[in-house]
């Protein structure tokens, strides 16, 4: 095969990605519909929004890079705290905040990203824990700055866009998320599907074959990372100035391995997976929890050790079968 | 300032015996086991429940934690551990916290979810003083326990049948098998050891660390920590990886206190990026 | 392109659209919004309070103004997030007219503007930094604060020949307080303060009581969580401290009467200063450790407990006084001075700063019969918070 015929090749593979499938745009018309036809639970979607872009973030990495973490939550955390800082001491404007929430992750992910970058999936699992503890602890110690254990008091956060404020229903929390989310998804969607994108597949599935064939590893992935970073930031921020509050629970543990578990159930590596696991996830604990406040852990565990023994070919069917009806709908129609 | 020595390698002991029988288990079996914590927190109970309700000594209750915990080690690797195996990291890793989970919520529903206490024989209350060390009988006490256990598992590995065979297990299970090493009731043997020394580390740390059914998610990073700085291919690196995140743990926290939550981590992301494959990593293709 | 931008416009637009009113509708029942960490570390709190709130309305009633309370219980797990988020949903969904509960200082806080916002009474009954019931005019305390337990002891410390004393205290903020306020009156009393703090995540005591023995004080100060108190009792008494001649004091957290049993013998001999002891000595105390405990066999009711059952009361004593009125306003303007003789003993809400003032009872660990309690040996009068006291 010539070069030239390659490439032609390599660029309508890359088109054809790009390509909208109608279960796509079903999807995000649900989503934004949602707030309509669920206003009671505003909130609860608001959740779910920050939750699908903090795992969008670590679907980039793990799903698109094979970067395995287990302390994404120094990134949310980070956004979080400065964002509200921003907010509390600067400016009041919902968008600086997020710039600055995204800036000061996706720097912070670039800086550490060198630790990350070695070593086995185990070690990076324990680097990337070791890290977010790490920022735990100076959160809590530096009490001043971040309120410590009382968490940080006083956000105020303006409207946004100078147009819609935030209301107790939640609904502009909402929907201000949810179109954060939706632009970042495009970014995403576009990043992968680039040749940048395409040279991150390559290292996940054969770092030394691609390194051969002059792909420049360590710097794709630090580049990676720190887009990541980036993302996990920007679900920071909106978390910080969606409750008005930042606790040092953003960097806890458990956050990471919710994370984890969360796109697991949907499925790395396809950009959705975080998204259709956030619903899954946050939906399933809001129900158990409020039927069994005491012990919905226990359901929780149970559908998870379900899940892997053999539910989750069975919920990944039914996702695929619902998707290509919608692809068939969607050929109908145009026809 | 040796008696600070003394408490951290008894910190260090105690976090020894909990976290090599997941290092058994990752190791050896190759699985991401972070259901472990739930097994030294059923050996922990094993133990309370033994002295409160049927009034045995302390001494009575450990064998018991470790048998208990073995016991459900084995029975739980016949029936769903073993599907498992052939899974990826992260399914594993899913598994096992769901199974975490249903653990923290079924103590709490059994058993409340107040702190849990043991009462100890009068003859390891309080401590002694040998040339101005003063030395807790209990810590002497865990210290004794777990370096035989060492001892004895570093033998056991490397001089016994079983060791040898399991090492040729986990080299290369195809050709074992075909050498007829029983493979798979080697690893359903070894799973019970691994927890059953957890079950044995919950009952001897409740004194030390106290339980409750958050148990098994507080401690899994301590866990994780010694297993990952330790290496997962010998007994000897998580050994010596939990003597020195203990001592430097506890030393590092009397010295200067005002950074005692960051040396722990600090000391293990240090060691991580020096020592990517462990403290005493063989090489491993 | 132009489908994308439609769609984020769309949701952008549809921020505008349809506001609906949050008017709440007269309702027969007066729904109380109880969220509480009922899993996870601090899921003793939360079942103190519960069984407390259950013990409320089974004893004294469900009916008070009028008005038929209806609790309903949420479960935060401790997280700050999801308590907002949860009290939103139940102000917005459920309207509720009061939230209650609060095990942690951080879910108090991360609520307050909800309740600021939405003019919902927050009854804080388990969180003790000081400074929460500034965070929004709308929240009413009946637990207590760390200073207000914590001041005392000092006094108590400096009249009884106590010099030196080393502070060993959780380092986050109600540690802080507890520490912070303690050492300023004990040091103003003439004594001389060591302190170190403790991180939030750590198993093991030994260094930090190493330190203490090494100071040789008169008095060990203490505040940690409830809960890990066990361990460090043990500790202490391991490392022959108590031997060596130090005293151990602090506020009541440390020997909470939720596990003092657990604890053991080396509790015994324990200052401090607390508002509630099971032990208490009070007709009303006696019929409510007796009913807890009937409802909830073997457990015994604590300081956390004793915050969950006042925090009822004093929601039906509002409602009686506003004669079932459950708006914001009127419930919070009936609670201010509202006072009654609790099983702690008697206890006002601050007209002022809406904080309890209570008395605070110096304690002693002791074995009474077969059990271990805290027995009240002396009282201080009417503490009010000395940190809000002093602006």
């Amino acid at each position: 095969m010539s070069a030239p015929a390659f490439e032609t090749r390599v660029r309508q593979s890359l088109y054809a990605g790009r390509r909208w499938h109608p279960a796509e745009i079903a999807f995000w018309l649900l989503a934004g519909a949602a707030c309509l036809l669920f206003p009671r639970q505003s909130l609860l979607l608001n959740e779910i929004a920050i939750l699908a872009l903090f795992a969008l973030s670590l679907d980039l990495i793990l799903g698109f890079a094979g970067i395995v973490s287990l302390g994404h939550a120094a990134f949310l955390g980070t956004g979080a705290y400065a964002a509200g800082l921003l907010a509390k001491h600067v400016t009041a404007d919902p968008l600086a905040g997020l710039g600055v929430g995204m800036a000061a992750a996706g720097l912070l992910g670039l800086v550490t990203s060198p630790l990350v970058l070695r070593g086995t999936d185990l070690t990076r699992l324990m680097i990337t824990l070791g890290v977010a503890l790490i920022l735990y602890e100076l959160a809590n110690s530096f009490g001043g700055l971040t309120g410590g254990a009382d968490g940080l008091q006083g956000i105020m956060m303006g409207p946004v866009l100078g147009l819609f404020d935030f209301d107790i229903f939640g609904r502009t929390a909402y929907l201000y998320s949810l179109s954060v989310l939706f632009v970042l998804f495009l970014v995403a969607r576009r990043v992968t599907n680039s040749p940048f994108g395409l040279s991150l597949r390559a290292i996940r599935d054969n770092p030394l074959r691609a390194s051969a064939s002059g792909v420049p590893n360590g710097k794709r992935l630090a580049a990676a990372y720190a887009l990541a970073a980036a993302y996990a930031g920007a679900a920071g921020a909106l978390l910080a100035q969606t409750t008005q509050f930042v606790s040092l629970d953003v960097l806890d543990f458990h956050r990471s391995a919710d994370l984890t578990l969360v796109l697991i159930i949907g499925g790395a590596g396809y950009l959705y997976g975080g998204l259709i696991g956030a619903v899954a996830f946050k939906l399933l604990q809001d129900a158990i929890a409020t039927f069994t406040p005491q012990y919905w852990m226990f359901w929780i565990g149970l559908f998870l050790v379900l899940f892997v023994l053999g539910g989750r070919e069975i919920i990944h069917g039914a996702i695929k079968t619902v998707a290509g009806r919608f692809a068939r709908l969607g050929k109908g129609a145009a026809r | 300032m040796l008696t600070i020595l003394f408490d951290g390698i008894a910190y260090g002991m105690v976090l020894f015996v909990l976290g090599c029988g997941l290092s058994v288990t990752m190791g050896l079996m190759n699985f991401v086991n972070l259901a472990h914590g739930a097994f030294a927190m059923l050996g922990g109970y094993v133990a309370v429940l033994a002295m409160q309700r049927l009034g045995l000594p302390f001494l009575a209750s450990l064998p018991l934690a470790f048998l208990a915990a073995a016991l459900v080690g084995i029975v739980l690797e016949r029936l769903i551990y073993r599907p498992m195996y052939a899974k990826s990291h992260l399914d594993q890793v899913m598994f096992s916290i769901g199974l975490v989970f249903m653990a923290v919520a079924g103590t709490d529903w059994l058993m409340g979810s107040t702190q849990q206490f043991i009462r100890l024989p009068v003859w390891l209350q309080g401590r002694f003083e040998v040339a101005g060390i003063g030395i807790g009988r209990y810590r002497l006490f865990v210290i004794a326990i777990c370096g035989l256990l060492a001892v004895s598992l570093q033998w056991g590995f490397t001089r016994t049948r079983f060791g040898s065979r399991l090492r040729a297990a986990v080299d290369d299970a195809r050709v074992a098998r075909g050498l007829g090493i029983p493979v798979s009731r080697l690893f359903a043997l070894t799973f019970a050891l691994g927890s059953g020394l957890a079950g044995l580390g919950g009952a001897l740390g409740v004194e030390l660390m106290g339980l409750d059914p958050s148990f098994p998610l507080k401690f899994m990073i301590y866990f994780l920590i010694v297993v990952t700085v330790g290496g997962t291919s010998s007994i000897t690196g998580p050994f010596f990886a939990a003597m020195l995140l203990g001592v430097a743990d506890v030393v590092g926290k009397y010295l200067v206190p005002q950074v005692g939550a960051f040396i722990i981590y600090a000391l293990m992301v240090v060691l991580l990026i020096t020592r990517p494959h462990g403290l005493f990593a063989r090489a491993r293709a | 392109m132009t489908h994308r931008r439609t769609i984020l416009g769309g949701f952008l637009g549809l921020a505008l659209a349809g506001s609906v009113s949050g008017a709440a509708l007269a309702q027969e029942a007066v729904k109380i919004g109880l969220i509480l960490p009922m899993t996870g570390p601090f899921a003793s709190t939360g079942k103190q309070i519960d069984a407390a709130v259950k013990l409320f309305l089974a004893r004294e009633g469900a009916t008070h103004g009028g008005r038929k309370l209806e609790v309903i219980l949420k479960d935060d797990a401790g997280n700050a997030d999801t308590t907002r988020r949860l009290a939103q949903e139940l102000v917005v969904n459920d309207k509720v007219s009061v939230l209650a509960g609060f095990g942690l200082t951080p879910l108090a806080m991360a609520t307050a503007q909800v309740a600021t916002q939405a003019k919902v009474p927050e009854i804080v009954m388990a969180a003790a930094t000081a400074t929460i019931t500034e965070a929004s005019p709308f929240i009413v305390r009946t637990s207590f604060t760390l200073p207000q337990a914590s001041e005392p002891m000092a006094d108590w410390a400096a009249a009884n020949g106590i010099k030196k004393v080393f502070t060993v205290v959780t380092d986050y903020g109600p540690g802080i307080d507890a520490e912070t306020s303690f050492a300023a009156k004990f040091k103003a009393a003439g004594g001389t303060v060591e302190s170190v703090r403790v991180p939030l995540r750590n198993p093991d005591f030994a260094p930090f009581l190493q330190r203490v023995s090494e100071a040789k004080p008169d008095a060990l100060f203490v505040f940690v969580p409830s809960g890990i108190g066990a361990q460090f009792m043990k500790q202490f008494v391991e490392r022959g401290l108590d031997k060596a001649g130090v005293k151990l004091i602090g506020p009541g957290d440390v020997v909470d009467d939720d596990i003092l049993e657990g604890i053991g013998d080396v509790a015994i001999g324990a200052i401090t200063t607390h508002h509630y002891s099971a032990k208490h000595d009070s007709a009303e105390n006696k019929a409510f450790v007796e009913a807890f405990q009937k409802a909830n066999p073997g457990m015994r009711p604590n300081f956390m407990a004793v915050g969950g059952y006042d925090g009822m009361k004093l929601i039906a004593k509002a409602l009686e006084a506003t004669k079932g009125d459950a708006s914001g306003e009127k419930l919070i303007a009936a609670m201010k001075g509202a006072s009654w003789e609790s099983p702690r003993g008697p206890i006002k809400i601050d007209p002022d700063t809406r904080d309890i003032i209570q008395n605070i009872y110096v304690r002693k660990t002791e074995k009474v019969g077969s059990e271990l309690h805290n027995v009240e040996f002396a009282t201080i009068k009417d503490v009010k918070d000395p940190v809000k006291a002093r602006k």
